[in-house]
């Protein structure tokens, strides 16, 4: 059998688009858990035993059960109890929220990795809650809480590529489209996979770097 | 069929696993090479992708496989990156003297790695590799894809066949969890029951 890139190659910009939305929906997804992680997290801290409690259950069943199994219930059960979104906005809550439930263990190791002692010092000096959390829990525990906090934005994004099944028109869903058009369904996937790598790779890196930054900056 | 394919992919996986460390730490460049770029590849690309790869890339190569074929290898294939990269710090935690002494005691590198390295690797990852349980099973769900029929497409079907998607998710969402508290509370059990780690 021939296989022919060319045919894939000449949709350029339409697997650019795709490869558009793709990040689009990663970054504003990421960001998007990393806040509701950290809140979460948060809240679990400060809120009490029952907060504490009640929050721990969301997020066991959010990190227990498969991100296709929410997405699916969130587009396709959703209608049923109101809740009607557009394929773009499914994606981006259901990603939102099941990177929450992974960023709010990620903060919750955050917060026990820095000594009470910290807080306890900064209460006495007069700063407030938020204070404390801002300018000496926060910072502390950025260095312990990078590198899988960096883990997570890149499984994140790939598990953007399942949002092609609730018809998000990102790059999965683009590039399969492309191959059965152009009779081509290989040749598309091999280039969507090697995509996916670049950009997963590039990821990394970039990781890589802004964990070494913030190493030097502290010591 | 769920669990029947999460299990016999991760064992398959730790098998696979346990040969690319062995090929990392061969010497060997150009086995080193590939081991590496096999470990990148299968973490860098999404599961979902690696197994429409697998299910048009073989048969347009003239190898027909049946959805089980691809799904076993898809995701044996995908866990054994990861789990490769779990044994990695395994075996750099394995004591230099306990090695040094297998081949004082004339054993070969081969016996060395089979009888020595691997199990305390093994032994000291175990709890990656009950996570790594966890996350196979989540992930099984994506070989309805390729038109397994397991639990998720279970409730495909049945969401498709009665009108009704939201009872029918959430109940294959709570199956999934309820196997994964099972799995981890079996692997908190047997953390305790395994054999501890020789001292350094």
């Amino acid at each position: 059998m021939n296989f022919d890139f060319a045919v894939i190659l000449a949709k350029g910009p339409q697997i650019i688009a795709g490869l558009g939305v793709t990040i689009l929906i990663w970054i504003v997804g990421t960001i998007l858990a990393a806040a509701i992680g950290f809140l979460v997290a948060t809240l679990r801290r400060y809120g009490g035993r029952l907060m504490d409690k009640l929050l721990s259950v969301p997020v066991e069943i959010l990190r227990g059960t498969p991100f296709l199994v929410q997405i699916f219930l969130l587009y396709f059960g959703g209608p049923y109890i109101g809740i009607r979104l557009d394929p773009i906005p499914a994606g981006l809550l259901g990603l939102s929220i099941y990177g929450a439930a992974y960023y709010a263990e990620i903060f919750r190791a955050g917060y026990n990795s820095v000594p009470t002692g910290h807080a306890e010092a900064a209460d006495c000096v007069g700063f407030t809650r938020l204070q404390t959390i801002l300018y000496v829990q926060l910072p502390e525990m950025a260095l312990l809480v990078l590198p899988p906090a960096n883990n997570m934005a890149v499984i994140l994004l790939k598990e953007t590529a399942l949002l092609s099944l609730i018809t998000v028109p990102e790059m999965t869903m683009t590039v399969q489209a492309i191959g059965s058009q152009q009779y081509a369904f290989v040749e598309a996937i091999v280039v969507l996979a090697l995509v996916y790598w670049g950009l997963v790779e590039l990821s990394n890196f970039l990781g890589r770097i802004a964990e070494r930054r913030l190493s030097k900056l502290s010591s | 069929m769920t669990i029947f394919v999460s299990s016999i992919s991760i064992l398959l996986g730790l098998g696979f696993a346990i040969l690319l460390s062995a090929m990392r730490m061969s010497g060997n460049l150009v086995l080193i090479n590939f081991a590496r770029v096999f470990i990148s590849f299968f973490r860098g690309v999404p599961l979902l992708v690696q197994l429409l790869l697998i299910f048009n890339l073989l048969p347009a190569l003239g190898l027909s496989l049946s959805s089980l074929a691809t799904a076993l290898i898809g995701l044996s294939l995908c866990t054994a990156a990861y789990q490769a990269e779990n044994l990695r710090g395994g075996f750099e935690g394995v004591p230099p003297g306990l090695i040094e002494s297998a081949e004082m005691a004339g054993f070969s590198p081969t016996q060395t790695f089979l009888h020595i390295r691997t199990p305390i690797a093994l032994r000291m990852t175990f709890p990656a590799l009950v996570n790594e349980a966890i996350l196979i099973l989540k992930a099984s769900s994506l070989v309805s894809v390729v038109g397994l029929i397991e639990l998720t497409k279970m409730a495909q079907n049945l969401a498709a066949s009665t009108y009704m998607p939201l009872p029918i998710f959430a109940s294959a969402g709570l199956i999934y969890l309820a196997i994964n508290l099972v799995v981890a509370a079996i692997g908190r059990r047997a953390e305790v029951a395994l054999p501890g780690l020789p001292a350094k």
